[in-house]
């Protein structure tokens, strides 16, 4: 009975606050509103997401989102000065291969567009079967620790947190 | 305590702008297309963020009501940036047709833009 009619609880509390982020309000009328939209959205929308991802470390995703904006804001930095200070033909560009312990489609997203949003590294494509990451890097002296920190910051706690 | 906000929406103006400004000028300055698109991803998230808080710091301080919209915008770009600049990473890939500077993938299979393999279904 519940599971029909809740059959996706985070998506409710997500809609509902995105419904009342929208509003920018918050009174009894828009609660109520978004708490209807809250639970209509996920039982018209369950034959597009068969599978679902389990949260397996609630509090780890806290901590990957200060990572990652901590992250973001020394990437900007770093990307500022290379475009200010450094000739566009002179950077050490280079592709690299970030071979993945991750399993969960959901999980590979996020990772891909983690490293797309963080330190002067963009995320690619992927390979076919999945099990590889290509990643274009602005300027990268060291190849190889350019994988291993996206492996050690990223991918470790993505995999806590899904798998 | 007037003076402080708007001094502080003032610097987060002018971060914002700081870093939307260098973003575009690495999106004309750098010389291909790949090293391009780091410009436009990176460089913007921390000058939109900046503009961002300026945008809430101003509502709550000078104007004294609470402004949320602003957490939506950020979380709506953090969706979309990635996936924009992915989509244009892959489109670029596969008009070079550049399998060579490629590195390999270290798996039996090539890179899903570039291999034509049934694995995917279609």
């Amino acid at each position: 009975m519940r599971a029909r009619l809740l059959p996706h609880p985070l998506l409710t509390v997500l809609v509902t606050l995105v419904f009342i982020f929208l509003m920018n309000e918050v009174t009894a009328g828009v609660v109520v509103l978004g708490l209807i939209l809250g639970f209509a959205i996920p039982l018209l929308t369950a034959p597009f997401w068969p599978g679902r991802p389990r949260l397996k470390a609630p509090l780890t995703v806290a901590e990957f989102m200060l990572v990652v904006l901590w992250d973001i804001i020394i990437s900007n930095i770093e990307v500022a000065k290379l475009i200010l200070f450094r000739r566009g033909d002179r950077l050490r560009t280079r592709y690299v291969t970030v071979p993945l312990d991750l399993e969960t489609p959901e999980a590979i997203a996020l990772l891909a567009g983690t490293i797309t949003m963080t330190p002067g590294t963009v995320s690619a494509d992927l390979s076919a079967d999945g099990k590889a990451l290509l990643v274009h890097c602005l300027d990268t002296g060291d190849p190889a620790a350019t994988v291993a920190a996206i492996k050690a910051r990223y991918e470790r706690r993505l995999k806590r947190i899904f798998e | 305590m007037h003076l402080l906000a708007e001094a502080l929406v003032a610097a987060l103006i002018l971060i914002g702008a700081f870093f939307l400004f260098v973003g575009a000028l690495g999106l004309a300055r750098l010389p291909d297309m790949m090293r391009r698109l780091h410009g436009p991803t990176k460089a913007t998230t921390l000058g939109i963020g900046a503009l961002l808080i300026a945008s809430m710091v101003y509502f709550a301080a000078v104007r004294g009501t609470f402004s949320i919209h602003e957490l939506l915008i950020t979380l709506f770009l953090f969706l979309t940036a990635p996936v924009s600049a992915h989509m244009l990473a892959k489109a670029h890939i596969l008009r070079s047709g550049g399998r060579r500077d490629l590195p390999p993938t270290g798996t039996r299979t090539g890179w899903a833009t570039l291999d034509d393999c049934k694995s995917d279904g279609t």
